[in-house]
């Protein structure tokens, strides 16, 4: 398991250097390095379809994202309460970290599931579905309710940046200002 | 970024751009065809098959994209996808109940198996595809309007 | 247990993000991590020592797969994020357009 760890370590330096570079682009470029090592890190916790899946995403994501970046800005501005912003957040960062340490007390150990549903799954799934590949045995056919919301969750996500940047906005507004 | 009022970039990445394009374009049909026996499925082959376009459009610039998939193509594709899905999904009333799985399942580890799934894979990968390109082009035409401002 | 608190790391990394720094930019960078970090989550609770991926294979009999269920809902929630982070994108790009800058305090001064 020490690749794991090895992969777990580079995510971590890729998304602190992420945050703290000033230039956006080479931000962005650092949050693909750790789009990718999260693939492999998939890849290496058996997970294949996510690894393909997570692979394609992150090169779209880094497209749009590059999109976004085109014109410069500064990104970082130390005025106002700059000391008190940062007690704020580490302090609900500590809290976070304490809640979340505790409640980790109870999770099973790492590499030890409890399989309650999924032995089911995994014990009809062929005969029940005939689909090999379980994944989509479970995403299509046990459980298709979560596809079909995840289906409108895309189309409304599409509908909102298709609002969001249409032109008419632009033109209405063109049109009351030459009224004015 | 210099030169984005040219339409496309140069002639090197123009000719490799023709020469892979559509070996991308049927690698994401492998992709959600194949869905149910290994490993893939809809969303990842729909991403491919949206990232092909994208490929070509960076490329090439807007109008030789639009001239191979016009947008009134990309809205119909994605609203195909939703009603075959849903079609699917109520067809199973026939049988009992939402989402029956009504066909036979036939012979395991063949293609023409697993009864509605790769039904569904090919809806779902029509949806996710179209949609993401939409987004994409909707990204695009912002920047190519305010342009044309200055 | 150390990969769990790895990955609470890597989600702390970006909270922090998105509550201290003020370039809207960095702080959809902040999001798309601690996206990262709980698909990454959900995953690590499905492993299992010397499991096998679950798909069947034709010659072999398999018998100790990991858990298929974490991974059919991170499956859709890794598409969703992608649509989520497209919406942010888009208002970020308006916002710039009609106020010219990225800085949130900036524009808050602006408004009034």
């Amino acid at each position: 398991m020490v690749d794991l760890y090895v992969l777990l370590i580079f995510m971590i330096a890729g998304a602190i250097i992420a945050i703290e570079v000033k230039d956006l682009l080479s931000s962005v470029v650092a949050v693909g390095a750790v789009g990718l090592a999260l693939s492999i890190t998939f890849l290496v916790l058996k997970a294949p379809d996510l690894a393909i899946t997570q692979l394609v995403v992150e090169i779209l994501c880094l497209i749009i994202l590059i999109r976004a970046t085109i014109r410069k800005d500064l990104p970082f501005s130390t005025s106002g309460r700059w000391l008190l912003n940062s007690i704020i957040t580490l302090a609900f960062i500590a809290v976070f970290l304490y809640v979340s340490i505790e409640a980790l007390k109870d999770l099973p150990p790492f590499g030890y599931p409890i399989m309650r549903v999924a032995e089911v799954y995994l014990k009809e799934g062929l005969l029940k579905t005939g689909a090999t590949n379980l994944v989509a045995a479970i995403i299509l056919d046990y459980r298709a309710y979560d596809t079909l919301g995840e289906a409108t969750v895309i189309f409304t996500g599409v509908l909102g940046v298709m609002t969001v940047m249409r032109r008419v906005g632009r033109k209405r507004q063109e049109e009351t200002e030459k009224g004015d | 970024m210099c030169r984005e009022h040219e339409p496309g970039m140069t002639l090197i990445v123009k000719t490799i751009t023709r020469l892979t394009v559509g070996l991308i374009l049927l690698y994401g049909i492998y992709i959600f065809s194949h869905g149910h026996i290994s490993p893939g499925g809809g969303f990842a082959g729909g991403v491919i098959v949206a990232l092909s376009f994208v490929h070509l459009m960076l490329a090439y610039g807007k109008d030789v994209a639009f001239k191979r998939v016009p947008q009134a193509a990309i809205s119909l594709f994605e609203g195909m996808g939703a009603m075959i899905f849903l079609a699917i999904a109520l067809l199973g009333f026939a049988g009992g109940y939402f989402f029956l799985n009504f066909i036979a399942k036939g012979e395991p580890f063949r293609l023409f198996s697993a009864g509605i799934i790769p039904f569904c894979n090919i809806a779902i990968s029509l949806k996710v595809g179209a949609g993401l390109f939409s987004i994409f082009i909707a990204l695009v035409i912002l920047k190519f309007e305010s342009e044309q401002k200055k | 247990m150390m990969a769990y608190y790895l990955c609470l790391v890597l989600f702390c990394i970006g909270l922090y993000c998105v509550l201290r720094k003020r370039n809207i930019i960095k702080i959809i960078i902040g999001l798309t991590i601690a996206e990262y970090a709980v698909n990454l989550f959900f995953i690590l609770v499905a492993y299992r020592i010397e499991g096998r991926a679950p798909i069947y294979s034709p010659d072999t009999q398999i018998t100790n797969m990991v858990d298929a269920l974490p991974q059919a809902l991170v499956l859709t929630s890794i598409v969703i994020g992608l649509a989520s982070m497209a919406l942010l994108v888009g208002i970020a790009m308006r916002i710039y357009e009609k106020y010219g800058t990225f800085d949130i305090t900036k524009i808050r001064e602006l408004r009034g």
